[in-house]
C-alpha cells in the first residue's frame, strides 16, 4: 500500500469537466435501456449517431473558430448534448432529424455564443425546440408503447426507408391532452392505465429518476433543482386535479409522463445555462415545473420541457441578481428599487 | 460638398449600410423576407419612398426651420408612402395584399426619416437623391439575400410567386433547387430570420475583418522599404 505522504486533503478522484460529463452521461443509460425496452433501437442509433454528429460539427466548428480540437472534444460536453437531444428525439427519427438538430444545437446554440460555460441556453433544448417548430409531424410520432419494431424496422426508419405511420401511436400524454374533461373516453383509453401512470412511460420516467438519484448520491448535481422541479410540476396539477379529476390529469401522472423526469434530472441541471444560488436553483426550477404543467395543461403542445427549460434559461441571470447569497461578514446585498430605499448595500 | 458621390455610393451599400451597419428597418426586414418576391417588394417600395422622400426634403430644406422640421419630413414621408401604396394596390394587387400592414409602415422606417434629417436636410437635391438611392439599394440587396437564403432552406425554392411583381411571364421563373423539399419551418418563421440577418452581419464583419489586415499588410510594406543604412544587420 502505498504511504500518502502530503497533508489533508487527500482528495483521489479526478473531478475534472469530462469526468462529470461522463457521469451524467452513465446515468442516462437506465433510462436509455428502458427507452429501448419500450420502443425499440431506434433510441440507441439515434444516440449513436447523434455522438458521431456532435463530435464532427464540434470539431469542424472548434477549429474554424481556431480553438484547440482535441482538447475541448475530451470534455465529453459535445457527447452529453448529444446523448441528452438523442434520448429526448423520438425513436423513430430519421437521420436527417438528428443531423439538424444536434448540428444546429453544437454549432450555433452552444459554439456560436463561445462554447462550454458560455451558452445562456441549454443546447440540447434549442436543438429539440428547433425540430419541434420545423417538424412537427416528425417530431411527435412515437411508437406506441409495447409495441417496439425489431432491430431491422428500427434501423429502415432510421434510414426513411420506412414510413413511420403504420408504427406510431399516442402518448398517454397526447392521449390525455385530447380527451381531456371526457370521462368515458379517458377510462377508454388503456394507455393512461400503467401500473402508477401512463403505459410504457412510467417506466421510462422511473429509470431517469434512478439515473437522477445516481447523480445525486455522486454529488454531480445537487436536490435543489429537481426538487424544485418536480414540485413546481406536482404542486399546481394536484391542485387542480382536486378541484376537477376529469379535466386535469393526477400529479404522479404528470410528473412520470413524458420529459419530465428527463428534463428535471439532466436538462433543467445543465450547470451553464441554470441559475447557480440555491434558492435561485429552487424558483428557476419551480418555474420551469409550473410553466410545464400550465403549457401541458392549457397550451398547444403536449409536453413543453424544452420550452420552459429555455424561457427560464432565459430567466437565470435575472433570478440569479435577486438571490445572490449574503457572503459572511456582509449584510445582505440591497437589489434593484431596495438599494434606493436603504441607502445602498454594504 | 463633402462626400464624393462614390464615397455615397460605398456608404450606402457596405460601410453605412442600413441592415448590417445601422441595423435599422429590422420590423419589415425580418417579417417579410420569407421569400424573394416579397423582400423584392418590399425593398422596392422602401428604395423609392427613400429617393422621393430625400428629394422632396433636400428641396425644402432652405424654407423648413429646425422646430418643425421633423413633423414637416413625417408629411413627405407619408405622402410618398401613401402614393408608393396606392401604386401597389393598383398594379400589383396581390403582393399588396401579401406585404399588407409592411407597406404602410415603410412610413416608420428609420432609415428613411434618418437619412431625411441627417443627409437630405443638409446637402442639396443630387446627393440627397443618390444618398437615398444608395441607401434604398444597400437595404434591397440585404432585404433580397436574406429573403433568398430563407426561401432556400425553407422551401427549397427560389423567385418563387414572382408573377405578383412582374406579371404572368415571370410564372415560370421559380427554381426547384432541391427536388422533394420537405420545407424547414424555422428559416420561414420569424426565428428564422434574426438568424439569417446575424449570419450575414457576421459575415460582412469578417469581409471586413479581412479587408482592414490586407490594407494593414499593404501599409506596413511601405515602411519596410527604409533608405535608412544601418551599421549592423541587414538593411531591410
Amino acid at each position: 500500500m502505498a504511504l500518502i505522504s502530503s497533508t489533508s486533503p487527500h482528495t483521489t478522484v479526478s473531478n475534472n469537466t469530462g469526468a462529470f460529463m461522463r457521469q451524467v452521461i452513465y446515468a442516462t443509460l437506465p433510462g436509455l435501456a428502458v427507452l429501448t425496452w419500450q420502443f425499440g433501437w431506434g433510441t440507441v442509433i439515434n444516440v449513436l449517431w447523434a455522438v458521431v454528429v456532435a463530435l464532427v460539427s464540434e470539431a469542424l466548428i472548434l477549429k474554424a473558430r481556431g480553438r484547440p480540437v482535441a482538447f475541448y472534444l475530451k470534455d465529453y460536453s459535445a457527447v452529453l448534448t448529444a446523448v441528452l437531444l438523442a434520448l429526448a428525439l423520438p425513436p423513430t427519427s430519421p437521420w436527417w432529424l438528428t443531423l439538424i438538430g444536434v448540428g444546429f444545437a453544437i454549432i450555433v446554440a452552444k459554439q456560436l455564443y463561445g462554447g462550454l460555460g458560455m451558452n445562456p441556453f441549454n443546447p440540447a433544448m434549442v436543438g429539440y425546440v428547433l425540430l419541434l417548430i420545423s417538424f412537427p409531424v416528425a417530431m411527435t410520432q412515437w411508437i406506441a408503447p409495447g409495441e417496439a419494431p425489431s432491430l431491422a424496422q428500427s434501423w429502415q426508419l432510421f434510414t426513411g426507408q420506412l414510413p413511420v405511420d403504420g408504427l406510431s401511436g399516442a402518448t398517454p400524454l397526447d392521449t390525455f391532452r385530447t380527451w381531456a374533461g371526457n370521462d368515458s373516453e379517458l377510462a377508454s383509453h388503456g394507455i393512461l392505465d400503467g401500473q402508477f401512470a401512463g403505459l410504457g412511460w412510467e417506466w421510462v420516467n422511473l429509470a431517469f429518476l434512478l439515473g437522477g438519484l445516481y447523480l445525486i448520491s455522486r454529488k454531480i448535481i445537487t436536490w435543489h433543482i429537481p426538487a424544485g422541479f418536480l414540485g413546481g410540476l406536482a404542486l399546481p396539477a394536484l391542485i387542480a386535479w382536486l378541484i376537477n379529476p376529469v379535466r386535469f390529469s393526477d400529479p404522479v401522472f404528470q410528473i412520470f409522463s413524458g420529459g419530465a423526469m428527463l428534463g428535471a434530472f439532466f436538462i433543467a441541471t445543465d450547470p451553464v445555462s441554470a441559475a447557480t444560488s440555491r434558492s435561485g436553483r429552487l424558483i428557476y426550477a419551480a418555474l420551469i415545473g409550473v410553466l410545464i404543467w400550465v403549457i401541458r395543461s392549457f397550451g398547444g403542445y403536449p409536453d413543453a420541457v424544452a420550452f420552459s427549460v429555455l424561457l427560464l434559461n432565459l430567466c437565470a441571470p435575472f433570478i440569479d441578481y435577486y438571490t445572490q447569497p449574503r457572503t459572511y461578514g456582509h449584510n445582505k446585498a440591497n437589489r434593484g428599487t431596495n438599494s434606493a430605499k436603504q441607502g445602498g448595500g454594504s | 460638398m463633402s462626400k464624393s458621390y462614390r464615397e455615397l455610393a460605398l456608404d450606402g451599400l457596405w460601410n453605412n449600410n442600413p441592415a448590417t451597419v445601422q441595423i435599422l428597418g429590422l420590423c419589415p426586414l425580418l417579417a417579410v423576407t420569407g421569400t424573394v418576391v416579397n423582400a423584392l417588394g418590399l425593398g422596392l417600395a422602401t428604395l423609392v419612398v427613400l429617393m422621393g422622400s430625400n428629394i422632396c426634403v433636400s428641396l425644402i430644406r432652405q424654407y423648413v426651420t429646425d422646430a418643425v422640421r421633423l413633423p414637416a419630413f413625417v408629411m413627405i414621408i407619408a405622402a410618398m408612402v401613401t402614393v408608393i401604396e396606392m401604386l401597389m394596390q393598383a398594379f400589383t394587387f396581390e403582393l399588396y395584399e401579401i406585404l399588407g400592414i409592411f407597406i404602410p409602415l415603410i412610413v416608420t422606417n428609420c432609415t428613411v426619416l434618418g437619412r431625411a434629417d441627417a443627409f437630405a436636410s443638409k446637402n442639396p437635391v443630387l446627393p440627397a437623391a443618390l444618398d437615398g438611392f444608395m441607401m434604398g439599394l444597400g437595404f434591397l440587396v440585404i432585404l433580397l439575400i436574406l429573403g433568398g437564403m430563407r426561401e432556400l432552406i425553407g422551401l427549397g425554392t427560389l423567385f418563387t410567386n414572382m408573377q405578383l411583381l412582374f406579371g404572368p411571364m415571370a410564372a415560370d421563373w421559380q427554381i426547384q433547387v432541391v427536388e422533394n423539399y420537405g420545407g424547414f419551418l424555422f428559416a420561414i418563421l420569424p426565428p428564422g430570420a434574426f438568424v439569417g440577418l446575424g449570419l450575414i452581419i457576421a459575415g460582412k464583419n469578417v469581409i471586413d475583418k479581412r479587408l482592414k489586415a490586407i490594407q494593414k499588410a499593404r501599409a506596413s510594406d511601405e515602411p519596410k522599404v527604409s533608405r535608412r543604412v544601418r551599421t549592423t544587420g541587414k538593411v531591410s
